[in-house]
């Protein structure tokens, strides 16, 4: 067994980096979603890690809480992606394009 | 007494391995993400991540969660994001980019956010236990958290679900009058 | 781990692989024999006794035709997407209890694959994988046909996706438990589920129908509209491997609903009239249960062929109204009246 969260939240953390990286490279809106999916989703992995070696009430090691969050964390993300998509569909339908620098004007 | 000694050095040793390749899988995938052009081929990528992800959960023992990450994350946000580029029909983004200097900039700023984050994350000093406990990860102890010590959390993100619901079909729908 | 149980478990998926693919070609057979009966026709009769052999001269056939690779798809997608369908189709079934515990040697064999603690769970995130083979395939294809039978795929899966997922939310609420074992053996001490949740049962059936993309609701692959949908540009053991998932999509969707509604293995009146009046234990149970899992399941597959040739196919607009509309109002109604039930202590 690979006894301590430490390697797990060194792979959170690259992912994170990744998905960092994504956002403020590309243009393409959907990426950028993407990407921030990427960014959720290492933040879930750190908070399962940690939560899966701290000690129990009882015996052993396993709190639920990290879950917990986790699952809130995933229900945001689907909100996001939902809230998202619907802006991206929005955008398309003025510009014919998904780039996130033709949408710097406040109105049209 | 020294074969046993040898089976678990086995054991520990097929654990790291499978948790290795996992993560380079994990970070290919993301990788892809990030750098293909294609924003199809960026979905897959995504799904492969998630996937593997899920696979890490399993190996945390997190089982409920794992399946909660496949079910949710891989089947409905990534099936989702890919309806949408089909809908749009969208093609590999135009090359050029953003220019050298502001990815130069984001690579500084990644590698050292590795360094700052990396740094504390791998002198973590919590104390922690090594053997599982035998409810952990299991759809009863995770249900009972969530019902009762993070009810108001529960509560909240279910609203907020909602109302990304209702400002979703609004923001997507042509005419506000029909 | 126990040499016994990994020589078991082998047995087991072995097994299992084998009678589900071999299933195949036996449904195709009835399919067209089924269809031919319903429309007055004869069917395939010459390839052996009552062309019972016509399935396996199709599957050569699709053995040695040309494998042709169309110049303008997007090749890695193209090749992996059948093999994503058909993979998610077999490990969907992994969680499906169809027997009782086998004793041999004194040691007992649960007659499952996976007993998960989230089996329910598997099933439906495995089944979501295969989404993405039919979405591939129909973006890899590089073709107007297959794109929009690959678009009309994930519209049709998300949505009905909803409502199976809230016909399942009120068995697991009914049941307790996410283990489907345990669900089966809770309906054989009490009640099938199918008499409290009548509801739920008819909607899981309707939304089995529409995630495995069978008639009324063929949308993606609709001959009429889109030639052949997201298999289009697919042919000889490519095309093969999407059919073969389809129908083991549907023997799957069929074991799910028998295990969550209808007892899945249970026998009816298991416990008073086989295991006390006839005192039937053990081995010869476990068997029994095995051939009345066997035979719940066959009538799914029937129905499957009953509805396709009964029925004609729902406009777009209808299929997604019927989802959205009727279908997940009624399931949440159905999930308050489940929950209601355990409030009232109903299950045993």
């Amino acid at each position: 067994m690979v006894g301590d969260p430490g390697p797990y939240l060194l792979l959170a953390t690259i992912l994170f980096v990744i998905g960092a990286f994504g956002v403020i490279s590309r243009r393409g809106a959907i990426t950028i979603l993407m990407s921030i999916e990427l960014m959720l989703n290492s933040a879930n992995l750190a908070l399962v890690a940690v939560s899966r070696f701290l000690p129990a009430a009882g015996q052993g090691a396993g709190i639920p809480d990290g879950q917990v969050i986790g699952f809130l964390v995933l229900a945001i993300a689907a909100a996001e992606v939902a809230v998202g998509l619907a802006i991206v569909i929005a955008m398309f339908r003025l510009r014919e394009s998904v780039d996130v620098d033709l949408a710097r004007l406040l109105r049209w | 007494m020294t074969a046993l000694a040898a089976v678990a050095i086995g054991v520990v040793s097929l654990q790291w391995v499978v948790l290795l390749v996992i993560a380079a899988v994990a970070i290919a995938g993301a990788l892809v993400v990030v750098l293909h052009r294609s924003p199809v081929v960026g979905a897959m990528g995504l799904v492969t991540n998630l996937l593997c992800v899920a696979g890490i959960y399993v190996l945390l023992n997190a089982y409920f969660f794992a399946a909660l990450q496949v079910i949710i994350y891989a089947g409905a946000v990534v099936v989702l994001i890919t309806f949408v580029i089909m809908l749009l029909n969208l093609r590999p983004e135009a090359r050029g980019g953003p220019g050298l200097v502001p990815i130069g900039l984001a690579v500084l700023l990644g590698l050292a956010l590795i360094v700052v984050l990396g740094r504390p994350l791998l002198e973590f000093s919590a104390p922690t236990a090594e053997a599982v406990a035998p409810e952990f990860g299991s759809v009863r102890q995770v249900g009972e958290a969530l019902f009762t010590e993070y009810f108001y959390p529960f509560l909240a993100v279910s609203l907020a679900l909602l109302s990304a619901m209702v400002g979703a079909v609004l923001l997507a729908k042509r005419h506000l009058e029909d | 781990m126990d040499l016994f149980l990994v020589v078991a478990t082998i047995v087991k998926v072995a097994l299992v692989v084998v009678v589900v693919i071999s299933a195949v070609p036996v449904l195709t057979w009835v399919e067209r024999r089924g269809s031919a009966f319903m429309q007055l026709r004869l069917g395939p009769n010459r390839v052996g006794p009552l062309g019972l052999l016509q399935p396996l001269a199709d599957g050569i056939k699709f053995m040695f035709k040309e494998d042709i690779v169309p110049p303008f798809v997007y090749r890695p997608f193209y090749v992996a997407a059948p093999a994503i369908a058909f993979v998610a189709a077999l490990l969907a079934f992994a969680v499906i209890p169809f027997g009782g515990t086998l004793m041999i040697d004194g040691r007992e064999i649960p007659l499952v694959i996976l007993d998960l603690d989230v089996g329910v769970l598997f099933l439906l995130a495995a089944s979501g994988m295969g989404v993405f083979g039919i979405i591939l395939a129909g973006w890899a294809s590089n073709n107007k046909y297959s794109m929009l039978g690959g678009l009309r795929s994930s519209a049709q899966m998300i949505s009905y996706e909803l409502s199976l997922g809230l016909a399942l939310v009120s068995v697991l609420i009914y049941a307790g438990t996410l283990r489907p074992t345990e669900i089966v053996e809770q309906q054989i001490g009490g009640t099938w589920n199918v008499f409290p949740l009548f509801v739920g049962f008819v909607i899981l059936l309707v939304s089995a129908f529409a995630e495995t993309n069978r008639l009324p609701f063929d949308l993606p692959e609709a001959e009429t509209e889109l030639v052949a949908g997201y298999h289009t540009e697919y042919s000889s053991m490519k095309f093969s491997m999407f059919f073969m998932a389809e129908y083991i999509n549907m023997i799957t969707g069929s074991a799910l609903v028998t295990t969550l509604f209808l007892g899945g293995y249970a026998l009816p009146f298991q416990r008073s009239v086989f295991e006390g009046w006839l005192g039937l234990e053990g081995n010869l149970l476990a068997v029994l249960q095995l051939a009345s899992f066997t035979l719940k399941v066959g009538f799914f597959m029937w129905l499957y062929v009953w509805v396709r040739w009964t029925l004609p196919r729902f406009r777009f607009d209808q299929l997604m109204r019927l989802g959205w509309k009727i279908l997940i109002p009624l399931a949440l109604v159905h999930v308050v009246w489940a929950s209601l039930l355990v409030m009232w202590g109903v299950p045993a």
